[in-house]
């Protein structure tokens, strides 16, 4: 898995690549606290290059989530995969988490 | 049988194998989790499980390998992890319902009864692969084995239609 970071309409948008599970989901982690250490307005994480996503993951996005909270931050995540959706859905995390489709969806009823 | 905390009791046959269709063995390693992953999806595809439902069981899957990992072994990597799977039938060998996925170790064990998942609506990091296991898979049973190690029984059945492509 690879992670890299964009930006959309202002806002970062952090956008692993490839399975995400405990073999490395400690890089998606590192990545999500260095970008929500800038206390950004919005984040975007953009998981449509991501075919799986084990539990190690998920743990990783509610850390993420927790300090959104705390920053006041908006945490969006983005184009889910079927499989990933799965996991969230199995996890009832699919309602707690801020999810669409799109990155522009993000925009709207923030 | 030690009985854990399943859904319920394993009921189907393998079918007429004594010894298992597939097994492998596997270091306590994470980068192999994917390895594992791809080949359980095909396995249960050859079985008759759908896409979706075959990835749902390589989860469940790589969640068990993910706490023997972390929690059996305490992360060593040198721990090992064996798979067995068969395919499950009844009443007779030929009529084939389901898949049955065996995993065991040599960690450290721990009594089935224990092993449980976290209140789900305590939205926190962790804690969530029991849980997975058993929403997937129709029977997950923990056992001790003899002489050390832990043991997880689980199965999946071919339920319905959209489930069942097995010729």
């Amino acid at each position: 898995m690879e992670v890299t970071e964009e930006q959309f309409n202002g806002h970062p948008v952090v956008v692993p690549v490839g399975d995400v599970d405990l073999g490395n989901s400690r890089d998606l982690q590192m990545h999500l606290r260095q970008t929500l250490g800038k206390k950004p307005k919005r984040l975007l994480v953009d998981l449509a290059g991501v075919p799986h996503m084990d539990s190690s993951g998920v743990a990783t996005l509610v850390e993420a989530m927790q300090v959104s909270r705390r920053n006041g931050t908006s945490l969006v995540l983005c184009a889910m995969t079927d499989r990933v959706r799965s996991i969230f859905e199995i996890a009832r995390l699919d309602k707690v988490f801020r999810i669409v489709d799109k990155r522009e969806e993000a925009e709207e009823n923030a | 049988m030690t009985q854990g905390q399943g859904q319920s009791d394993s009921h189907a046959e393998t079918c007429d194998h004594v010894m298992p269709d597939v097994r492998i063995e596997v270091v306590s390693q994470p980068r192999y989790l994917a390895g594992v992953r791809d080949l359980v999806r095909a396995v249960a595809g050859r079985l008759g499980f759908n896409p979706a439902i075959c990835g749902r069981i390589a989860l469940a899957v790589d969640e068990a390998l993910c706490n023997i990992i972390n929690h059996g072994y305490d992360k060593r990597p040198d721990g090992r992890i064996w798979i067995s799977i068969w395919p499950t039938c009844e009443p007779k060998p030929e009529h084939q319902v389901g898949i049955r996925i065996i995993i065991e170790d040599s960690a450290k064990q721990v009594e089935p009864e224990t092993i449980k998942s976290r209140d789900l609506g305590d939205i926190r990091p962790g804690g969530l692969g029991v849980h997975i296991i058993r929403e997937v898979m129709d029977v997950a049973i923990y056992q001790k084995r003899t002489g050390g190690g832990m043991r997880l029984v689980m199965e999946k059945r071919l339920d319905n239609e959209s489930e069942n492509h097995a010729s």
